[in-house]
């Protein structure tokens, strides 16, 4: 068989859940290595913020989140849909019910 | 954009072990570490990275029926009991046994390892569920303390490093496609398995003397999302069920097959993120609910007593030996039924209004931080997704109410059709040894059929990498079917020739919408031949996929075993006959006359492509302990 040139293309979806500060971000890759689906490519220089190719794969574990040694430097989202609301206790007006 | 990875697609190798383990989970872990210690030269193969792979990869926080931990009210033999007949006996009855007698130890093995499974700084203590001996946290059922509170999120990494510790090969970044097998005294026995390197493409040949399958159930069967395939399911997105796909092409016998549950956990649209919304089940037992005007939802025993005091519901009933709760226990018999919220006709009958909410504010301080912040945070998906976000957008569990939605706190909306495999569903058909009816071939954790939980997948799968060390011991490596390998190879790097062609998603799609239209909520003869029709008639459109890298080859390969899975579950549907309430089974067509002859494990496996149907009595396994006994290699403690 003859051998193929591989390519990659960043594949958009409506929800980017997973966001690099770049200006934190050391491209030490540890975020590219934890993901079980591998949404991430490296970047091709070394210290840089890998890339999020395949964002709809993300499955939403946090795995690279918890291997990102500096804080603040990648955070993970829930898309809008699926962000569950709270709201205050004392904004709740107790009342009798019967 | 180039890609950053070598290229060795075209290349074949050759690898050889003693015991090679497909999936690098909690299953697959603890066998790999099972066999290593009996001596076997070990490979494991894991198509994510093992540290944080599976189920359980980024945490659990229980350990459910460890009935040997030091302070259970409850024997491994009465527990076995009751979840077999809280299951009408369509339980696993082995794998249930083995957890309850050996889960503990396998604890004990992970706190060896750097795991934490007890509160040594005494974060709680003094807490009604802290034995203040041990420092043991216990969940549900505070009496008979049979279920442990954990901090899972410490499990992967230990056990990654405890494996190779021992020598264990861990191979990550390989997703195992094909069990090789070969014929041995009239019927067969496995020779290893084909890897496909997700990164560069390559094809191994992994010739080993025996074999632990340790790969996820099968999901993205009925349930798809084309824009967000990620959160499709509740299980890691990658996890489909490869292993069920090779071991139905290898003649591998199944059973339990049909039974697939109306969706309850997923994260797209239909629901929101696990262990995210207002609830009381599971991570979030035993939280307190308000209804839309704060007024507190009451818990009732089984006999419908009401409870005075957020202590009562961690007790059984007066009179009642102890109550069933957990992953795979949705609403128990009267003899283990817990305490519960009032059912929700019953609330609006009373006049509580939705939307409900968890209120955690209300509860007893020590009740409220071990459920925010050690179970949420510890469980799967939560400590960064859950803990930490929601703490980032300023939620405090002492001032806020977390919404539930729909109707009362499932948070989920599915229709009969979006269905899924949760609930203890089908898998492999195995002996006391959890070998397969190919030989050598052990399987382990969700492979098994009504396999669930983390405890059940350690225990399992330490059970069957004793039992294949041990069939390692006596084999020889046996030979390759080249024609096979051959064929994979081809099927496995088509995509890359492909021009022109369709994306994976498509066909996914399109299979998902077939299962929803002829494998629905309830099935009919000829509705289920139509979905084999379907179903094959997609698997020659998926011959159309086309891929640029190895990346995108996996998600065909994935799609191309969903397929392969999809066609066992139709096949499957088609053997049973009557409906079957246990197995949320329901036919239009129901031959009701049938039922009775119908209930035991009717299996499948295929042959020549023609399905070759059996059948197995309820309790086949035959005397728990003297079995037990009969067949442990060492793995308890005792």
């Amino acid at each position: 068989m003859m051998k193929k040139e591989y390519r990659a293309e960043y594949t958009p979806a409506s929800v980017n859940p997973l966001r690099f500060d770049p200006e934190k971000c050391i491209g030490c890759n540890r975020c590219v290595e934890a993901c079980q689906i591998d949404v991430f490519l490296p970047a091709g220089v070394q210290g840089k913020t890998p890339v999020v190719v395949w964002p709809g794969e993300c499955w939403y574990c946090g795995a690279c989140v918890m291997e990102c040694p500096k804080p603040g430097a990648l955070e993970l989202r829930h898309p809008l849909m699926n962000q569950a609301a709270f709201v205050d206790r004392d904004s709740i007006r107790k009342e009798k019910m019967f | 954009m180039n890609w950053p990875y070598v290229n060795e697609a075209g290349a074949l190798k050759e690898e050889k072990c003693d015991v090679l383990v497909l999936g690098g989970g909690l299953a697959g872990l603890h066998a790999a570490i099972a066999a290593r210690r009996h001596g076997a030269e070990v490979t494991l193969l894991e198509k994510g990275n093992a540290n944080r792979s599976g189920a359980a990869g980024t945490g659990f926080d229980h350990w459910e029926m460890a009935c040997t931990n030091p302070g259970c009210r409850v024997t491994p033999e009465e527990m076995t009991l009751a979840l077999e007949e809280e299951q009408d006996y369509f339980s696993n009855a082995i794998g249930h046994y083995i957890e309850t007698r050996e889960g503990w130890d396998r604890l004990l093995d992970i706190e060896q390892f750097g795991g934490k499974i007890r509160d040594t700084e005494g974060e709680f203590a003094g807490q009604p569920f802290r034995d203040e001996k041990t420092g043991l946290l216990y969940a549900y059922d505070y009496h008979n303390r049979y279920t442990l509170r954990v901090w899972g999120t410490g499990f992967k990494p230990a056990l990654v490093r405890e494996a190779r510790r021992l020598g264990v090969r861990i191979q990550n970044r390989i997703e195992a496609t094909t069990l090789l097998t070969q014929e041995e005294n009239g019927g067969r026995r496995t020779t290893g398995a084909l890897g496909f390197d997700t990164r560069t493409g390559a094809i191994t040949i992994y010739r080993a003397k025996a074999v632990v399958l340790a790969m996820s159930r099968p999901a993205r069967v009925w349930l798809f999302h084309g824009d967000l395939p990620g959160l499709c399911e509740f299980r890691p997105f990658s996890s489909i069920g490869s292993g069920h796909a090779m071991g139905w092409r290898a003649g591998m016998e199944f059973t339990l097959m049909e039974k697939s549950v109306r969706g309850e956990f997923s994260a797209s649209g239909r629901s929101f993120p696990p262990y995210g919304t207002g609830n009381n089940h599971n991570t979030w037992y035993a939280a307190t609910l308000v209804d839309a005007r704060g007024m507190e939802i009451p818990y009732v025993d089984r006999d419908g007593r009401e409870l005075r005091t957020v202590e009562e519901r961690y007790m059984p009933a007066p009179g009642q030996k102890f109550f069933l709760k957990g992953g795979v226990i949705d609403e128990p018999k009267y003899e283990w039924r817990g305490p519960e919220t009032l059912p929700f006709d019953e609330l609006i009958r009373r006049g509580y209004r939705l939307p409900f909410y968890a209120d955690l504010g209300a509860m007893p301080e020590g009740e409220r931080r071990v459920i925010w912040g050690m179970m949420v945070g510890q469980e799967a998906k939560t400590r960064i997704p859950i803990y930490e976000n929601y703490t980032h957008r300023g939620f405090d569990p002492q001032k806020h109410l977390l919404q539930s939605y729909g109707t009362g706190w499932q948070s989920a909306a599915f229709l009969d059709q979006e269905r899924q495999l949760f609930g203890a569903p089908g898998g492999v058909m195995h002996d006391w040894n959890l070998e397969t009816n190919v030989k050598h071939a052990f399987a382990a954790g969700d492979m098994l059929y009504a396999s669930d939980c983390a405890g059940h997948a350690c225990a399992t799968g330490y059970w069957a990498g004793e039992h294949a060390a041990e069939a390692a011991e006596r084999a020889d490596f046996g030979s390759v079917d080249q024609d096979l390998v051959c064929r994979e190879q081809e099927r496995l790097l088509r995509p890359l020739e492909v021009q022109g062609g369709i994306d994976w998603r498509e066909v996914n799609a399109a299979a998902a919408k077939a299962m929803q239209n002829y494998c629905g909520g309830v099935k009919c003869e000829d509705l289920l031949i139509q979905g084999l029709q379907a179903i094959r008639s997609l698997k020659e459109e998926s011959r159309r996929i086309q891929c640029r890298n190895p990346h995108e080859l996996t998600r065909a390969h994935e799609v191309s075993d969903i397929l392969e899975v999809s066609e066992m579950i139709l096949e499957a549907c088609r053997l049973r006959k009557a409906s079957c309430k246990p197995l949320f089974f329901e036919r239009s067509d129901n031959q009701e006359a049938r039922r009775e002859e119908e209930n035991c494990y009717l299996t499948l496996r295929q042959e020549e492509g023609q399905v070759h149907p059996g059948r197995k009595p309820l309790r086949f396994y035959g005397d728990l302990e003297t079995n037990y006994k009969a067949h442990q290699r060492g793995g308890g403690l005792e």
